[in-house]
C-alpha cells in the first residue's frame, strides 16, 4: 500500500530538534551528511553515529517510525553491504575459487551500511521534525541570493508546498483509479513489457484529467485568496534563529572537528 | 442605504473558440441585491447557472453585459481586484482541492499572509477563525487525515481569517456525508448570526436553503423565485415542474391541504409539520 | 439460491504496524439471487471495504466470501473472473473514464472479459440504454459529456459486462436531486429487466429507502442488522442511536405516532404517508 509510507512525513512535537530554525536542520543535515562520509575510519564513524543516534533520541519521536523508514531501502543497504563484502582488498580471510572475502571488504561493507543507514535516519529526523511549510519556507530563504540570477525563488517554494500537499491525495486517488479499472478487468499484473506499459494509459489518463481539474480548482482557490505571487507577501511563522540554533551549530562544530582530527591522526580504513 | 451586492442586469457566456459568441447565455440578465447580513441560498439544479452567479461575486468571472457591485465596487474594475476579494471570499466544493498547505493552521494563514499583514495579527486571526469553525484543537494535523466536513471547515476557516464580509460557499456540501454536511451547516449559521457576515449558500439541497433567511431559485439562468424560504417553498408545483424538490414536509402537508383539509400553506421542518398535523389528526 | 454468501469476514488494515486498524469484523450474512439489497453506514462503518471484498478486490484478513457457493479466493490466479461476475461501480466513476469515445470506453470491460466485437458492440449498446445514454452520445469523447451523463457512461462500462451481482457504491454522491432520481429510477429499472442482484451502498437513507427491498446497517465494521426494508425502519431509533439519519417522513409518522396517533409509523415516501393520513382521517 502506498500509503504506508513514513519517509517525508511530518510528525508534531515539541523536543528540541522540533525547535530548532529549519534553516538550521537543513545545513546541519548538509554538513552531517557531508561528514558521514568524510568519516574514514571507526573512531570518527562511531561519533558521526553515535551523535546521529542522540539526535534521534532527542526528537522524542518513537523509534519505530525511524525503523519504518529503514525498512524502505532495507533491501539497498543489504544489497550494497553484501556487495561490497565481496569487493575489496587486503588481507584475504577467506577465499573459494574466485570469490574472497577481505578485510577491506568487510570494512567496506560496514562503512557503507551504517552511513546509509545514518543518513536515513538524520534525513528523516529533518522531515519528520519540521512541517512542510517550514521546510519549503526555510528553503526559500536559503536559495534567496539565487534569486539574483532571475531564478523564480518563491514560486519554486510555492511549487514545493503544493507538491508535498497533494502527492498523497494523488497517490489515493491511483489507488482508487487502479481498483476501478481491476474491477472492470483490466489486467495489470500479467504480460509482457510493452503489454504491461500500454495497461497503464486506462490508469495513467485518468489520473492526469483528476491532476488537471485539481490544478484548475486550487488556482482558483488561491486566487479566491487573494495569491499574487510573492510580491507583499508575510508569513504567520517568522523563522528565527535563537540560542538554541546557535548552540546547535556549535555542538554540531565540534564533533565536525573531531571528525577531521581523527582522519588525521587515526589511518583511514576506507577510501 | 445602497445594497451590498448589486447584481445588474447580468448576462454571461464562456468564451468558447469556434462557437457563435450569441449561442447560448449560461446566465440570462440577472437583478439581484443583497444586503449586509443576510443568509441567502441560491437553488436550481445543475445548469442553472447558480455556480457560475458565485464566481461573479468575488471576479473570478467577469460578465460579459452588466455590472456585479460589491460595496460599490465594479468587479471589472482591475484597481480594486484584491479590495473586492477581501470583502467577499469563496469556498469550493471540493475540500481536498482548495487546501494549499500540508498543516491545517498553515493553510488557514495562506490569505492573510498573501494580503501582507503582520505575522502576529496573523497567528490571532488563524486562532480565532479556526475556533470560529471548531477546529482549534487540529491546528496541527495534515489535511489527509482529516474528514471531508473538517476540511470544509478549515477551507471556511481560511476564508474568514481574511475577515470578509461576505461569505459565497458553493455547493460546499455536495461531497460530504450526512454528518459533513451538518457539521458544516452549523458553521455557516453560527457565522452568519454571530459574526454577522453575509452568507450566500449555493446549494442543491432544501434541507438546507429552509435554514436561510432568503431562497433565491434559479432556472435557465435566469431568477425564477426570491423570497422567505416559506414564500418559496409554498410554491410547491411550480417548482416540481421544474424538477426541484422541496422538503418532504412541506410536500406532505401541500398534498393534504390540497384535499381539503385546514392545514397552513407552508411548513419548512418536521416540528412544524407534526404541529399542524396533530391539529387535524386530534379532533 | 443464495448467490453470495459471507462467513465471518474479518479485514484489519495495516496489520502488526502502528496503522494497524479493523475495518471489518466477524461479518455473515448471505444474499439471495436477485435481491435488491442497501448497504448503509456512515462514513468509517466498513460499509465500502465491505464490497471491495465482495468482487475479491481487497483479500480478507480472515473469513470466507462464497460466490455461487465456491470460495472466490480458492483460486487467487482466477481472481479476475470474480470480478466478471460482480461488477464493481465505484463512488465517483466518472473519474475512470479514459478513451477517445464513450462507445470505446464502455467496450474496455467486455473486451478485457474476451467477448467478440459483435457481442461487445451488443453489449455496449443495451448497456448505454440501461443507463439512459442517448446513441449520439456513443460517439462523443467522455469528456465532453455533462457531469450526470459522464457518471451514466461509467456505470454502462460496468453493466456491459453483464455482471450477475451490481455494486454500486454511492452512486448518488454529488449529483443534483434530478439527476439522483433520474439515475436511482435507472437502476431500479435495469434490476426489473435484468432481475440480476444489486447491492446499492449509500448514506442517504432516503435513496435506500425508496429502491432497496433489503438493508444491511454496518456501523464500526460490524453488521448491525440485515433485513427487509420495512423491518429495518422499525428499527428508528436504534437507526439514529448509531448517528444514521432516518427520512423526514418516516420522522414525521414516527413523532405523530408518539403523540398519540394510532397511525402505520413505517412509512418512507411522501406518497406512502399521504395514503395513510387519507386513510387515518376517513375511517
Amino acid at each position: 500500500m502506498v500509503r504506508n509510507i513514513t519517509l517525508g512525513q511530518f510528525i508534531p512535537g515539541h523536543s528540541v530538534i522540533h525547535r530548532l530554525d529549519a534553516r538550521t536542520k537543513i545545513l546541519l543535515l548538509i554538513a552531517y551528511i557531508v561528514f558521514i562520509f568524510c568519516a574514514a575510519n571507526y573512531i570518527s564513524l562511531l561519533m558521526m553515529t553515535a551523535v546521529s543516534l542522540a539526535v534521534v533520541l532527542a526528537t522524542k519521536i518513537k523509534f519505530r517510525l525511524y525503523l519504518k523508514s529503514l525498512k524502505v531501502i532495507l533491501l539497498v543497504v543489504l544489497l550494497t553491504g553484501i556487495l561490497n563484502i565481496f569487493n575489496g582488498s587486503g588481507r584475504i580471510l577467506w577465499e573459494l575459487g574466485l570469490i574472497k572475502i577481505t578485510e577491506g571488504g568487510i570494512n567496506n561493507a560496514i562503512f557503507v551500511t551504517v552511513r546509509i543507514a545514518v543518513l536515513v535516519l538524520i534525513s528523516s529526523v529533518l522531515t519528520f521534525t519540521t512541517s512542510p511549510s517550514d521546510l519549503t519556507d526555510a528553503l526559500e530563504k536559503i536559495l534567496k541570493p539565487l534569486s539574483i540570477f532571475h531564478i523564480k525563488v518563491h514560486e519554486i517554494a510555492m511549487m514545493m508546498t503544493i507538491a508535498l500537499r497533494f502527492i498523497p491525495v494523488l497517490l489515493e486517488e491511483t489507488d482508487k483509479i487502479m481498483n476501478a479499472q481491476k474491477a472492470r478487468g483490466a489486467d495489470l499484473e500479467s504480460g509482457n513489457i510493452f503489454y504491461r506499459i500500454k495497461a497503464l494509459i486506462p490508469i495513467l489518463i485518468p489520473l492526469f484529467v483528476s491532476a488537471f481539474r485539481r490544478a484548475n480548482d486550487l488556482a482558483t482557490a488561491m486566487e479566491c485568496r487573494c495569491y499574487n505571487g510573492g510580491v507583499n507577501r508575510t508569513r504567520m511563522k517568522v523563522l528565527c534563529f535563537s540560542g538554541l540554533d546557535l548552540f546547535g551549530l556549535i555542538f554540531s562544530m565540534i564533533i565536525f572537528v573531531g571528525v577531521i582530527v581523527s582522519n588525521l591522526c587515526i589511518p583511514a580504513v576506507v577510501r | 442605504m445602497e445594497n451590498f451586492i448589486q447584481i445588474n442586469d447580468v448576462y454571461f457566456q464562456y468564451e468558447e473558440n469556434g462557437k457563435d459568441p450569441s449561442d447560448k447565455y449560461v446566465l440570462n440578465g440577472i437583478n439581484l441585491n443583497i444586503d449586509k447580513g443576510e443568509f441567502v441560498a441560491i437553488v436550481g439544479h445543475n445548469g442553472s447557472g447558480k455556480s457560475t452567479l458565485a464566481k461573479h461575486l468575488n471576479s473570478i468571472y467577469l460578465p460579459t453585459t452588466g455590472d456585479v457591485l460589491i460595496d460599490g465596487m465594479n468587479t471589472k474594475d482591475d484597481n480594486k481586484l484584491f479590495a473586492i476579494r477581501k470583502k467577499v471570499g469563496l469556498v469550493l466544493q471540493n475540500p481536498d482541492n482548495q487546501i494549499v498547505a500540508g498543516v491545517v493552521e498553515d493553510d488557514v494563514a495562506f490569505g492573510c499572509e498573501n494580503l501582507g499583514i503582520h505575522p502576529r495579527e496573523i497567528r490571532k486571526r488563524v486562532y480565532e477563525a479556526l475556533e470560529a469553525v471548531d477546529m482549534y484543537e487540529y491546528r496541527k494535523s495534515s489535511p489527509d487525515k482529516l474528514s471531508g466536513g473538517q476540511k470544509q471547515r478549515i477551507a471556511i476557516a481560511g476564508i474568514i481569517a481574511m475577515q470578509p464580509e461576505c461569505i459565497v460557499l458553493d455547493e460546499p456540501t455536495a461531497m460530504l456525508d450526512p454528518q459533513g454536511r451538518e457539521e458544516v451547516m452549523s458553521t455557516i449559521q453560527k457565522l452568519n448570526r454571530e459574526q454577522n457576515i453575509t452568507v450566500i449558500l449555493i446549494t442543491h439541497y432544501m434541507e438546507e436553503a429552509v435554514l436561510a433567511d432568503r431562497v433565491i431559485v434559479l432556472d435557465l439562468g435566469t431568477v425564477f423565485f426570491d423570497g422567505t424560504p416559506r414564500e418559496v417553498f409554498a410554491q410547491v408545483e411550480p417548482l416540481k415542474k421544474r424538477r426541484l424538490d422541496v422538503p418532504q414536509a412541506t410536500e406532505l402537508v401541500h398534498y393534504l391541504k390540497g384535499c381539503g383539509y385546514p392545514l397552513p400553506d407552508c411548513v419548512l421542518n418536521e416540528e412544524e409539520c407534526v404541529q399542524a398535523l396533530l391539529k387535524i389528526l386530534k379532533r | 439460491m443464495s448467490i453470495i454468501k459471507v462467513e465471518k469476514l474479518t479485514l484489519v488494515y495495516g496489520q502488526g504496524t502502528s496503522f494497524e486498524k479493523t475495518a471489518l469484523n466477524d461479518v455473515s450474512f448471505e444474499i439471495q439471487s436477485g435481491d435488491f439489497v442497501g448497504v448503509i453506514g456512515h462514513t468509517g462503518s466498513g460499509k465500502s471495504t465491505l464490497v471491495q471484498l465482495l468482487n475479491g478486490l481487497l483479500k480478507p484478513t480472515d473469513g470466507k466470501v462464497f460466490l455461487d457457493g465456491k470460495d472466490i479466493w480458492a483460486n487467487p490466479k482466477k481472481i479476475r473472473n470474480v470480478r466478471f461476475k460482480v461488477g464493481m461501480v465505484f463512488q465517483y466513476p466518472e473519474y475512470q473514464l479514459f478513451e477517445e469515445t464513450v462507445y470505446k470506453d464502455i467496450a474496455f470491460g467486455p473486451k478485457n472479459m474476451g467477448m467478440t466485437e459483435e457481442e461487445t458492440d451488443q453489449k455496449v449498446r443495451s448497456a448505454a440504454e440501461f443507463a439512459g445514454l442517448q446513441s449520439d452520445h456513443l460517439y462523443k469523447s467522455p469528456f465532453d459529456l455533462s457531469g450526470g451523463e459522464k457518471r451514466r457512461a461509467a456505470i454502462a462500462g460496468v453493466i456491459a459486462m453483464d455482471p450477475d451481482v451490481l455494486i454500486l457504491d454511492e452512486p448518488t454522491a454529488g449529483l443534483d436531486p434530478l439527476g439522483r432520481d433520474v439515475l436511482l429510477s435507472q437502476i431500479r429499472n435495469y434490476h426489473n429487466m435484468r432481475k440480476n442482484t444489486i447491492v446499492l451502498v449509500s448514506h442517504s437513507m432516503e435513496d435506500v429507502a425508496r429502491i432497496c427491498d433489503k438493508i444491511l446497517v454496518m456501523d464500526h465494521g460490524n453488521k448491525k442488522m440485515f433485513d427487509t426494508t420495512e423491518n429495518v425502519f422499525l428499527r428508528a431509533e436504534e437507526l439514529e442511536s448509531i448517528g444514521l439519519r432516518i427520512p423526514q417522513i418516516t420522522k414525521i409518522m414516527h413523532m405523530l405516532k408518539q403523540n398519540g396517533v394510532n397511525i402505520n409509523a413505517n412509512i418512507f415516501t411522501v406518497e406512502q404517508a399521504f395514503n395513510e393520513i387519507i386513510n387515518y382521517l376517513g375511517t
